[in-house]
């Protein structure tokens, strides 16, 4: 019996590692409690850059745009992303599945320059050819955060599709079902956690992308990345180091409750009957 | 309602089956061709014309005037590419700053996950929260939280200099080094979570026998871990290569005036000169450098998305 456990080696690296993936973090959080401007000097406690924040307009629309753009992207993503994970594990045989599984793989690691710039030349395009957009704002972003959400959604829904049992499928369809219902009643509640993990994957991704959003924007919307970047770009802002707080204190809570769950889905599986 | 539903015909049947098939194909594929395929042929047809002070600034490829189809294509930007000295060095910045920031990522991410994969069950899904979280927080602060720390008023110049290592501040931001560890920090997340899944699932009765037959454990790695995990690397590498070599942010925000990236370029040729059609080509020659990369993740992602089980 070989003794499964890491090397001593592997093991620091990993509490290393963590360590270099948060500290900067934890900077931020403290630097966002300081006095001072400056990052060297520690001057004090105070909340007034949360206030500052929180009077500053521009980031406030900012906010409800981005958050707006990300739930319809990540909600359209889902419906998208999961017609391409049934296609990719159930229809083995369909012809173009291979184009489609490339076309829907490709955004995964595709540079953002491009894919910012070639949307943005079709938005261009089709507002020559066919009239629409005429402004480009909250439907182009949509249009291009919907697209390359799909393909990550995809790649979550279809690790789950492929554990789903076929045959509870097969028995509804036997039973008289047709595909459309054996869909709702069956397949649908196996597959919900993966979606809303694809859900919540698609919203994050939407509301953090900047360059995309940079290019097929038009000077109606200006999304949060936006505004951060044309902040950060000047230098070291206490009132993005306050922002920054709260979205780590946000995705924090959410991913304390993801573990609870998963914790509990655990144990309750585990469980003898 | 179940004894209506068998006693509709079978050709009904199948004929409802295939329209759903249609359906659930056809929806994403015209989408995906439309808004991912589509745009690249426009790229490619952009990077052909010349750039002209109109909008859209640039000639149109097709012309229809007095019964004449007249079609104008235009190599420049290409020869242009090639001739100026800036952009050649953009692009070798570029796939070297991606290559360097991509090995780095592989030598700690990996002993990373192999101690999470090897770590006790309720472990491994706490250290795998903690390795995605900071991927769910905003990417563009965690670029910004190192200008905070680099710079020559930063932390880290501030700790040196009481620790009495160093007299003045190093020039550390506005670097290659801040931009190197800008993308490793960034990009780790990516490099760990593929190397895990492919450890976890590790067939543990190979290293049984290796260590049966007297195996000692850096043999067994060599030997056994490294080869299956092969896959898991080559993904990790890939979804961090692809990317940095377009990156924009994190040159702009971490590097200095001599950091040449082609994702800071293209976003200057664009935004600043508007110059859409050296932009374009810009864009088409680096995907023709990335399309070896992207078809071995591509290939990899397919088999790991079909396989069954």
């Amino acid at each position: 019996m070989v003794k499964l456990k890491a090397p001593g080696f592997s093991k620091s690296m990993l509490a290393l590692g963590m360590l270099f993936l948060y500290l900067p973090m934890v900077v931020l959080i403290v630097y966002s409690f300081n006095t001072s401007r400056l990052v060297s000097v520690w001057a004090g406690f105070s909340t007034k850059w949360y206030g500052a924040l929180f009077a500053n307009e521009q980031i406030l629309s900012a906010v409800w745009m981005s958050l707006r753009i990300a739930f319809y992207s990540a909600s359209m993503a889902v419906c998208l992303g999961t017609l391409c994970a049934f296609v990719i594990t159930r229809f083995k045989k369909m012809r173009g599945r291979t184009l489609l599984s490339s076309m829907i793989t490709a955004p995964l690691v595709m540079p953002e320059v491009i894919t910012g710039l070639s949307l943005l030349l079709l938005f261009v395009q089709m507002a020559q050819l066919i009239g629409w957009p005429v402004d480009r704002g909250m439907a182009t972003i949509w249009i291009a955060h919907t697209t390359f959400c799909s393909a990550y959604v995809a790649v979550v829904v279809s690790a789950r599709l492929r554990e789903v049992d076929l045959s509870i499928e097969e028995a509804a369809m036997d039973l008289g079902c047709t595909p459309l219902k054996t869909f709702f009643v069956i397949t649908l509640p196996v597959i919900a956690p993966a979606l809303v993990s694809g859900w919540l994957l698609a919203f994050t991704l939407s509301l953090d992308d900047l360059v995309i959003a940079s290019f097929v924007s038009g000077p109606g919307a200006t999304t949060l990345p936006m505004v951060v970047f044309s902040s950060v770009r000047m230098g070291v802002s206490p009132e993005i180091n306050a922002l920054a707080t709260l979205i780590i204190a946000a995705v924090s809570v959410i991913a304390f409750i993801a573990w609870f769950w998963m914790r509990r889905a655990e144990k309750r599986r585990l469980r003898p009957r | 309602m179940t004894k209506k539903l068998l006693a509709t015909p079978l050709a009904e049947r199948v004929r409802a089956v295939v329209f759903h098939r249609r359906v659930v194909f056809g929806v994403p594929f015209a989408w995906l061709l439309l808004f991912f395929l589509l745009p690249f042929a426009l790229v490619l047809k952009i990077s052909l014309t010349s750039a002209v002070m109109a909008i859209p600034p640039y000639e149109p490829v097709f012309r229809w005037v007095d019964n004449t189809l007249s079609v104008v294509v235009n190599f420049g930007n290409y020869l242009f590419l090639a001739s100026d000295s800036l952009y050649i060095a953009a692009y070798w910045g570029s796939v070297k700053t991606a290559f360097l920031a991509t090995l780095f990522c592989l030598l700690i991410g990996y002993p990373m996950a192999y101690a999470m994969a090897r770590a006790p069950k309720h472990w491994q899904l706490v250290f795998l929260l903690m390795v995605m979280l900071p991927s769910w927080t905003s990417f563009l602060i965690r670029v910004y939280a190192w200008m905070g720390i680099l710079g020559n008023q930063g932390l880290l110049n501030s700790f040196l200099m009481w620790l009495g290592l160093i007299d003045s501040p190093l020039k550390m931001l506005n670097t290659n080094f801040a931009v190197i560890l800008g993308i490793v920090y960034a990009y780790l997340p990516f490099m760990i979570l593929p190397i895990y899944t492919n450890l976890v699932k590790l067939d543990v009765r190979l290293l049984e026998a290796a260590s049966d037959l007297g195996c000692r454990s850096l043999t067994t790695f060599w030997a056994i871990t490294l080869p299956l995990s092969k896959a898991g690397i080559l993904a990790g590498s890939m979804l961090v290569f692809i990317p940095a070599v377009g990156e924009f942010v994190i040159p702009e925000l971490l590097g200095g005036p001599d950091t040449l990236m082609i994702g800071k370029v293209l976003w200057e040729e664009f935004f600043n000169n508007r110059d859409w059609p050296v932009a374009s080509a810009l864009a088409i020659v680096m995907l023709a450098l990335l399309l070896i990369p992207i078809v071995l993740f591509h290939r990899f992602q397919a088999r790991e998305m079909e396989k069954n089980g």
